[in-house]
């Protein structure tokens, strides 16, 4: 990566230093998406179709958790995986897996409850129809989640987009280290305080062009599906 | 479609449902039989829907017991409702079909066959693979009716099953309840329209204000009515 080049000859070109970052960032925010819907979508589905006392607890935590900030997520991730904290043993603090765990942690609330919502909606649509048919509970589930699937697209796509754009916990867990941690946002904050502007705007050209399109193919998948499947 | 087991008669006893202080059934009484359609008529509010989601037990009685077949027992036979406004799942019309004999248990191997013969027996043999929520109003009742005689009741509960449709749908609906009823199948149903129970009812169940006001043979019912309440329903005057 050169100082004197442009930001778009530096994406245009196809330079192997920024286009590692980018695929770093990606399997990083894919990997702790995925992790978090395994997580989330069962939680909020549980979440919407029981029915207990003090339920109304969970769901405000849950929706408080949201809006988590990262620096805390990533302060609390940096203890436990600290070789003095009772994680310390697995010995991945500044490598891309505790990255992947912090955002895990910061986009598995966001996926859950986008998730209770939208099968909660789903529920009191379905439920008569359902409780007719005499289908189980745990059928019930994953009626309403396979029902739900291209709303879920959006649950996900938002948890990505926390993902993608988050910076502050990452690079307490991750640091910064190049060619093994740097990632698109960290990398991004680093050159721009060293003053290397083309390849922090570079990065940040690419990042929005991966959020458009994965909306984008979100939005497609989401029409696709409504037209085809009803 | 197999020729259904009949697990009637089916009985009210005392039956009340109160929500919120609400009496939405008063001590109904009321014994269906098997044979030709019962049509429970009466205006909106009377409790036709709450009488039939009882006897499907989606909603549990206050007081009073239902009963079903000689022994009195409160196991319902295998029954199916339809709703006024169904729900149709986010699938085709032949997957909404295939779940709802998935639901009832019947093998895989056989969920094509039998989706395929509901869908023509309710005329949507050729919008099988069309999304569900993309069907006319029509057709999505004749599909609710599909997946509805996917359980193979004995019994099937209509709950206002043509109400806000055009003529020509409401006769497909009722071709459909003639032709289940005389496959053998107890059609329990609920209207307003008093001209589709003069041409459906082998017997009529008057409901008015979550009372049973009258239940007799149709003929009967419509000639010689008992109550003051049924003559003015016959005659089109306003219940109120």
């Amino acid at each position: 990566m050169t100082g004197d080049m442009t930001a778009l000859q530096l994406v245009l070109t196809g330079d192997p230093g920024l286009f590692a970052i980018v695929r770093l960032s990606l399997l990083i925010s894919l990997s702790a998406v995925l992790l978090a819907a395994l997580v989330g979508v069962p939680v909020g589905a549980l979440l919407a179709l029981t029915r207990f006392r003090g339920r109304e607890v969970p769901i405000v935590i849950l929706n408080a958790l949201m809006g988590l900030p990262p620096v805390v997520v990533g302060l609390a991730i940096f203890l436990l995986l600290s070789r003095s904290g009772p994680l310390g043993s697995w010995g991945i603090l500044f490598t891309p897996q505790a990255m992947v765990i912090a955002q895990t942690v910061l986009v598995a609330p966001i996926i859950a409850a986008l998730t209770r919502q939208t099968i909660e909606d789903l529920w009191v649509e379905y439920r008569d129809e359902l409780a007719a048919m005499d289908v189980g509970p745990g059928h019930r589930i994953v009626t309403l989640i396979w029902d739900a699937r291209f709303s879920l697209v959006t649950a996900l796509l938002a948890g990505f987009g926390r993902a993608a754009a988050e910076v502050g916990a990452i690079i307490i867990v991750g640091g910064n280290i190049e060619g093994f941690t740097r990632t698109m946002t960290t990398a991004i904050a680093l050159e721009t305080s060293k003053g290397d502007l083309p390849l922090a705007v570079g990065l940040g050209l690419i990042l929005i062009f991966i959020v458009i399109l994965i909306n984008a193919m979100a939005w497609a998948m989401r029409h696709v599906g409504e037209r085809y499947a009803g | 479609m197999r020729a259904a087991a009949s697990g009637l008669p089916l009985m009210f006893v005392e039956a009340s449902i109160v929500a919120r202080e609400v009496t939405i059934l008063d001590r109904v009484t009321l014994t269906v039989t098997s044979g030709a359609p019962t049509i429970l008529i009466g205006p909106n509010g009377s409790g036709k829907t709450s009488l039939l989601r009882a006897a499907m037990g989606l909603i549990p009685l206050s007081s009073g017991r239902i009963t079903w077949g000689s022994r009195n027992t409160d196991t319902p036979p295998k029954s199916a409702i339809m709703f006024q406004r169904p729900t149709m799942l986010r699938r085709t019309a032949a997957a909404n079909v295939r779940y709802a004999l998935a639901a009832a248990n019947v093998p895989r191997g056989q969920r094509e066959e039998q989706a395929a013969e509901l869908l023509a027996l309710v005329g949507l043999g050729e919008l099988g693979s069309r999304p569900a929520r993309r069907l006319s109003g029509g057709e999505q009742q004749r599909l609710a009716l599909a997946r509805a005689l996917a359980r193979d009741p004995a019994v099937l509960f209509l709950d206002e099953p043509t109400a806000s449709l055009d003529p020509y749908s409401t006769k497909a609906i009722e071709d459909i309840v003639c032709a289940v009823s005389a496959r053998g199948v107890k059609v329990v149903m609920s209207t307003h329209d008093i001209g589709q129970a003069k041409r459906l009812a082998g017997d009529v169940v008057l409901l008015h204000r979550g009372r049973l006001i009258e239940s007799t043979r149709a003929p009967e019912f419509f000639v010689t009515p008992h109550t003051e309440e049924a003559r003015k329903f016959i005659a089109g005057e306003l219940l109120v």
